[in-house]
């Protein structure tokens, strides 16, 4: 399963962006065979529908749930459009690699 | 004849100004007055009610044949706002940051996408007197195509003698929108110094425009020092002030106009017309 979360940074212990649509990074990770990539959000700096065409970058990663502090209602619509769970997780000051494992833990409420 | 008053912020009494200026021209011209601050349109007010023409606004947008679609995305790496998500099983559309700039349709290798209209606002024309027509632009609340609803209400109010445009305050598109094509540009402004940092902003983008500008200084305090240095320094002529007075504000704050109700405001709003010719090098 792939994982996603916005970032402030390419690397897993770099914070975890609130914005969804505005983070500067995607951080993917599959839980199965445990590599994550990180991904520049080429769209975070565009005049509007961000949470959108970041909705359609994770669609076109065949990622199957967001980890997210907060998500606009364009992109949940879109997000749930596409099969893909959207998880709180609204820890402040966290680090990626905190997020993944509250990720595995598995006791994020669903969006 | 076409001005457009506009002013770096908002509360500068820009609109007290347009109403004015078209109500005392209008006793002699014919004027037709603009309300291009389709957002929070407001010139109406200044007028007895009556009984409005009203049409819509309406603009393009994509509707989805999903029996067509082979979800290749295409539309959605185009669009550049963001209005469009494929799916796995179909396309997401999101009306409020569509731009209607029909490329979505253009560029859909299925023949997949057609226009359909959608009203975002409308066009309101009422006649107050022989000489004087009032056109309000009203962008629907949520809408964010306020340039179009602009458009659309300086189409219909093109006609022979004075165009006075109210633009909505600050300096972003729609104030670029209201001033295009505009012959003239009176600034509004406040001797504050807040007022003349608003003023700077907004004559960097009449200056971008070429448009020739002329600053009106409402309710002035007499110390007028600093907004009068800043457009020397320029070359801007300041073609009126506008005390601040009781007086004023009581007739505006009963929803009336300085000019309909004292003579003398009305001589000095049409000087200012005519200074505003002037300043273009008509007669
Ligand atoms: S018309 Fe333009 S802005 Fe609207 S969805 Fe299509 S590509 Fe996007
Ligand atoms: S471009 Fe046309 S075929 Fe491709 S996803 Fe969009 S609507 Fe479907």
């Amino acid at each position: 399963m792939k994982i996603c979360i916005p970032s402030r940074g390419p690397e897993i212990q770099d914070l975890v962006d609130e914005r969804f649509g505005r983070a500067p990074y995607f951080i993917i990770h599959d839980t199965e065979s445990k590599m994550t990539e990180a991904h520049v959000n080429s769209t975070a700096g565009a005049m509007g529908g961000v949470g959108p065409k970041a909705a359609q970058f994770l669609l076109n990663h065949g990622v199957d749930s967001l980890v997210t502090e907060r998500v606009g209602g364009n992109a949940l619509e879109a997000l749930k459009a596409g099969g893909i769970r959207v998880l709180l997780y609204e820890e402040k000051g966290s680090t990626v690699a905190d997020a993944i494992t509250a990720f595995l833990k598995g006791n994020l409420k669903e969006q | 004849m076409k001005i457009t008053i506009a002013s770096g912020k908002g509360g500068t009494g820009k609109s007290m100004v347009a109403a004015n200026l078209a109500w005392a021209l209008s006793q002699s011209d014919r004027v037709t007055l603009v309300d291009c601050d389709v957002e929070e349109p407001n010139l109406h007010l200044f007028f007895p009610p009556d009984d409005p023409e009203s049409t819509d606004v309406q603009v393009s947008i994509p509707s989805f044949d999903n029996s067509r679609c082979t979800l290749c995305g295409d539309c959605a790496r185009f669009c550049a706002f963001g209005a469009l998500v494929v799916a796995k099983d179909r396309v997401l559309f999101f009306p409020e940051h569509c731009h209607a700039c029909g490329g979505c349709a253009l560029v859909c290798p299925a023949g997949a996408v057609t226009e359909i209209q959608r009203p975002i606002g409308t066009v309101t024309t009422r006649h107050l007197s022989a000489h004087l027509s009032l056109v309000t632009g009203t962008l629907n609340e949520g809408e964010v195509l306020g340039v179009k609803v602009i458009r659309e209400a300086k189409r219909c109010a093109a006609k022979p003698g004075w165009l006075v445009c109210d633009a909505s305050p600050g300096t972003s598109c729609p104030v670029v929108e209201t001033l295009h094509g505009s012959d003239f540009c009176l600034l509004i402004t406040e001797s504050t110094p807040f007022g003349i940092h608003d003023l700077e902003l907004a004559y960097s983008v009449t200056s971008c425009l070429g448009i020739p500008v002329g600053v009106v200084i409402n309710r002035s305090d007499g110390k007028d020092e600093d907004v009068r240095k800043f457009c020397n320094e320029r070359g801007i002529p300041v073609l009126a002030t506008i005390p601040f007075d009781r007086w004023i504000a009581s007739v505006q704050g009963s929803g009336d106009l300085i000019s309909r109700v004292d003579p003398t405001w009305k001589e000095r709003f049409i000087a200012l017309g005519g200074a505003c010719r002037s300043s273009v090098g008509g007669t």
